[in-house]
């Protein structure tokens, strides 16, 4: 019922005597190639391309019933001109394919086998009249090079969507702002940092100083690899902008490397607090704090024999 | 607006309500001084926790203040610096390293009692 109003639209819209002539033209073509179906299905299935398998570990039947939904799919858009379902039925195509169940080489080969299916059809069919062949030929290819473009972006788009989420939970993962004590912080940094991460480094410590009302903050870099000007940088930008809320910055952990480095460069420590380990970043954080850490000989000696247990 | 200064012997709190004008921090400035003189303070803290923008005038001013404030022996603490103000100051090369800060009011105060008298940190 609305694919014949659709129909009447664009017939409407043209508005002359060869756009009737190629609507009964489209239509003779889909009608014969919804006849051939069958045949078509097997020639496809069985192509050098698709070779029996576009989904990997799925029963023959269920290859057979995935590949006709693919095969009714583009005869659909070629009869309706829309693309609602083919932009459907691809995004779904693109889940799997993140999934695995299928590749997308895979999918678009067996896509591209599929058109010279058709193609090959349709020449068989109008092989007699060149003119018809034309002009069907012309508006079939208009169709399944679109489903085609929307099969690779919906594609590219879910890859892109898992990048994006992936992305999103390693920058949570990477700059964890831990709390230690009562107004003490600790900020451990592994890996790489860039102008992006220090920026989000330096967010999320702000935030923490704000919410935790954190008066010594321990950074800890064993984690960092390298470091240069620009990563020294960042540092010492997160460092003023831990001061400007007043929270004392210790750093811990700078590595025989990143010391030498830093030193070539000639960045400016002079104003930032180091200290050599973690341990003893602690301990100055400790007393910065007012607090004393008492070793009580008693519970060590208790605790002994359930660590042996 | 001007900047409500209240008392709190031996200490005086500035809280800042409002977006400030650059007349409205020369006024600060004056206000303080001339309160703290008369009050005999021994610290002053500025709360800027409403502020959404601290630019350079605004940091100069309240740096000055400081400087200021000490050469009479008062001790000055900003107090409530914003974490997105923070940044944005650090990106355009402000800083306040003469000057205390603390994260809020009470922290602010914190540090100023727990200072003995007479004595003027200058900052970290």
């Amino acid at each position: 019922m609305t694919t014949t109003a659709k129909r009447r639209v664009r017939t409407g819209l043209k508005g002359n005597s060869t756009a009737t002539s190629a609507e009964i033209l489209k239509d003779e073509a889909v009608a014969h190639l919804r006849q051939d179906r069958e045949e078509l299905l097997l020639e496809w299935l069985q192509s050098d391309r698709v070779d029996g398998v576009l989904w990997m570990g799925a029963t023959t039947a269920e290859q057979e019933a995935e590949s006709a939904r693919i095969y009714d799919t583009c005869i659909e858009c070629l009869d309706t001109l829309s693309y609602e379902g083919a932009e459907e039925f691809a995004q779904q195509m693109a889940r799997r394919a993140v999934r695995g169940t299928i590749t997308s080489e895979r999918l678009l080969g067996g896509m591209l086998a599929l058109r010279d299916v058709y193609w090959h059809s349709l020449l068989r069919q109008y092989f007699e009249e060149p003119k018809r062949l034309d002009e069907v030929l012309k508006l079939f290819e208009s169709v399944i090079n679109r489903v085609l473009v929307i099969v690779a972006e919906a594609f590219s788009r879910e890859r892109e969507r898992v990048i994006k989420a992936q992305q999103g939970s390693i920058q949570e993962l990477s700059t964890p702002v831990l709390r230690l004590r009562n107004g003490l912080l600790l900020l451990p940094i592994i890996g790489m940092i860039d102008s992006d991460r220090a920026r989000q480094v330096t967010e999320q410590l702000l935030n923490a100083i704000r919410d935790f009302r954190a008066r010594v903050v321990v950074m800890d870099i064993t984690g960092v690899a390298a470091v240069d000007s620009k990563v020294a940088n960042h540092l010492i930008q997160t460092i003023d902008a831990a001061r400007l809320l007043g929270t004392t910055v210790v750093i811990t952990g700078v590595s025989p490397n990143i010391a030498q480095t830093i030193v070539t460069i000639g960045v400016d420590l002079s104003r930032i607090e180091t200290v050599g380990d973690l341990q003893g970043g602690l301990d100055r954080a400790d007393r910065l704090l007012g607090y004393r850490v008492i070793l009580e000989e008693k519970a060590v000696t208790q605790a002994a024999p359930t660590t042996v247990v | 607006m001007p900047v409500p200064i209240l008392v709190q012997s031996p200490y005086l709190i500035a809280s800042v309500q409002s977006a400030l004008t650059d007349a409205d921090l020369i006024g600060l400035q004056n206000d303080l001084f001339a309160e703290a003189q008369k009050r005999r303070s021994h610290g002053v803290v500025v709360d800027v926790t409403a502020l959404d923008v601290i630019d350079s005038f605004s940091t100069r001013t309240l740096r000055s203040l400081a400087a200021m404030l000490r050469l009479r022996g008062v001790e000055t603490v900003i107090a409530g610096i914003q974490p997105s103000v923070a940044m944005a100051m650090v990106e355009l090369g402000l800083s306040m390293q003469d000057v205390r800060t603390a994260t809020d009011l009470e922290a602010g105060l914190a540090y100023l009692r727990a200072r003995p008298h007479g004595t003027v940190d200058r900052g970290q």
